[in-house]
């Protein structure tokens, strides 16, 4: 029982990451109907930033921010220079840009650190918090920082209109034009807090994998799994849908064998699409013919 | 030039003397490499009603997307004096142009409430916009029983008030009407139509109003334009032209 326990808190832990990757990629989804594939190489990018400015000496939690800082500006920059031009490519040509993206960084990530794994600091404690057996204060920790993370993008979306306009936005472009909304900028906003999110994730998932360049490989397919399992259109689902697969993962690791931790990512891509397209919450789409 | 003959004028087209609103000259437009506008000339007076009446395919729709740069466009626009031509959408916009579009525009995933937030998103007057939501709301009484449900979830013709009243929550000085009364029942669409009266008379908004409905449309507006295939064929006082039995058969099919 203590096992399982364990094995569902950790779980969370790492499913706090899936959902944030998760999100980040409904949120480019939303505006583009497009999943992007470089999402996790733009995390990684950003985490290696971190790691190149705490080994010059910047404190953890500055070097925390300037990251966050650094890759919503370069999610912006990225739509705004890279992603505009294909606006109104076909769908594969986005695609391509978007997986010549994932390859750039990942070259770009090991031209300039290498290819060695890299220890990355945890900003908490190493002896658990509390005295207790269950959870790493590392997982606690992350656990505690997606949460606030996914509350302040709900409480954004939710209450600001800035949040509101880039809802419009995704959905209706050209009503959002019509009510004077600049519907470019919401774009790149939304990359923008994309990549920030993907940073966050980044920084609290090295610690546990290490920092190599294709540290993101996996996550973005558990991730990717969480959200197509919620709904790829629901940002509610998507964070949900992370968390399962993260319990899922780590309960089926313990309990049935490690080498089956990637397969159950993809037998819920495989499950989800035959029995659900439009996962949990999700919306059914209908076309008129 | 083309061999079109001029636009019939009828008399007593004089408008008020006042400078108009929104002027437009020569406009062109084209969807691709079809030309659907062939050069319009025509004005909304300062606090007047414009109608452009014409049969599908006509280029109403059009005509109002081309005032908003939806479509690709040539031509004058002034909108009080300023050009307004080759602006974004966006900025046309915040200029005080809304537009009830065709379609009707809805956020469909959004609350009532949402919807007529974003009516007001430009605006930086915040005091002022409160009470707004109060006048639609006293406008379209359903709109306000509803306005915590998704947009979605609502009627063509609750949509439809929706679509007016996002408009109205900007407080714009130039409303464009595409279609207000389509799909509506009579009665809903009198009633419409009688807001558009008060708000024209009570805030001076001018109106560029589309309508298939010829009847209602030339009973609200001072002037009318008639548009066959991307040209006016005929424009006047809105009166003049009701009155016109020839204009009526011909045109208006009523």
């Amino acid at each position: 029982m203590d096992q399982l326990i364990h094995q569902i808190l950790s779980g969370l832990a790492t499913g706090g990451i899936y959902a944030s990757v998760a999100l980040a990629l409904v949120m480019i989804y939303q505006a583009t109907h497009l999943v992007n594939f470089a999402q996790g190489e733009l995390a990684m990018f950003a985490t290696y930033l971190a790691w190149a400015l705490i080994q010059a000496g910047v404190p953890y939690w500055g070097a925390f921010a300037i990251t966050v800082v650094s890759a919503f500006v370069g999610g912006v920059l990225i739509e705004r220079i890279i992603i505009r031009p294909v606006e109104n490519a076909p769908i594969l040509a986005v695609v391509i840009v978007f997986i010549a993206l994932l390859v750039i960084f990942n070259s770009l990530a090991g031209w300039i650190f290498s290819y060695t794994i890299k220890p990355f600091p945890s900003p908490f404690p190493a002896e658990p918090l509390f005295g207790n057996s269950y959870v790493s204060s590392h997982e606690l920790g992350s656990m505690a920082i997606t949460l606030v993370v996914l509350l302040m993008l709900f409480v954004f979306f939710r209450y600001t209109p800035l949040g509101l306009a880039m809802r419009a936005a995704a959905q209706n472009p050209e009503s959002s034009r019509l009510v004077g909304i600049r519907v470019g900028w919401m774009l790149a906003l939304g990359w923008g807090l994309a990549a920030a999110i993907g940073a966050i994730a980044g920084m609290m998932v090295a610690p546990t994998v290490f920092l190599e360049p294709n540290m993101m490989g996996g996550i973005l397919l558990y991730a990717f799994a969480g959200a197509l399992l919620g709904g790829i259109d629901s940002p509610g689902g998507a964070v949900l849908g992370g968390f399962i697969v993260g319990v899922l993962e780590n309960v089926v690791g313990a309990y049935v064998g490690t080498e089956l931790k990637l397969t159950v990512a993809l037998i819920v891509i495989v499950g989800v699409l035959v029995v659900r397209p439009s996962g949990l919450f999700g919306k059914v789409h209908v076309t008129r013919v | 030039m083309s061999a079109i003959a001029d636009p019939v004028e009828l008399a007593g087209a004089a408008a008020s003397g006042a400078a108009p609103l929104l002027t437009v000259r020569g406009l062109r437009a084209q969807y691709g490499s079809t030309q659907v506008l062939h050069g319009l000339d025509f004005d909304v007076a300062a606090r007047g009603i414009t109608t452009i009446l014409g049969a599908n395919g006509a280029g109403k729709t059009t005509t109002l997307r081309a005032v908003c740069n939806m479509v690709r466009t040539e031509g004058q626009i002034t909108l009080a004096g300023e050009r307004i031509d080759g602006l974004a959408t966006e900025n046309v916009v915040r200029r005080g142009v809304a537009h009830v579009p065709d379609g009707r525009g809805t956020f469909l995933n959004l609350s009532v409430e949402e919807n007529l937030r974003l009516g007001a998103y430009t605006r930086r007057d915040r005091d002022a916009v409160a009470p707004d939501y109060e006048r639609v709301y006293g406008y379209f009484p359903r709109l306000k029983e509803r306005c915590k449900q998704q947009a979605g979830t609502l009627s063509g013709g609750e949509q439809q008030m929706l679509a007016v009243s996002r408009a109205l929550m900007l407080r714009p000085r130039l409303l464009l009407l595409d279609e207000p009364s389509f799909g509506l029942a009579p009665k809903i669409v009198q009633h419409l139509f009688e807001i558009f009266r008060v708000i024209n008379a009570q805030d001076g908004i001018g109106m560029l109003l589309v309508e298939q409905n010829a009847s209602m449309a030339l009973k609200l507006a001072q002037h009318a334009y008639l548009l066959e295939t991307g040209r006016v064929v005929m424009s006047g006082p809105a009166e003049a032209i009701r009155n016109d039995e020839s204009v009526r058969r011909s045109y208006l099919g009523y």
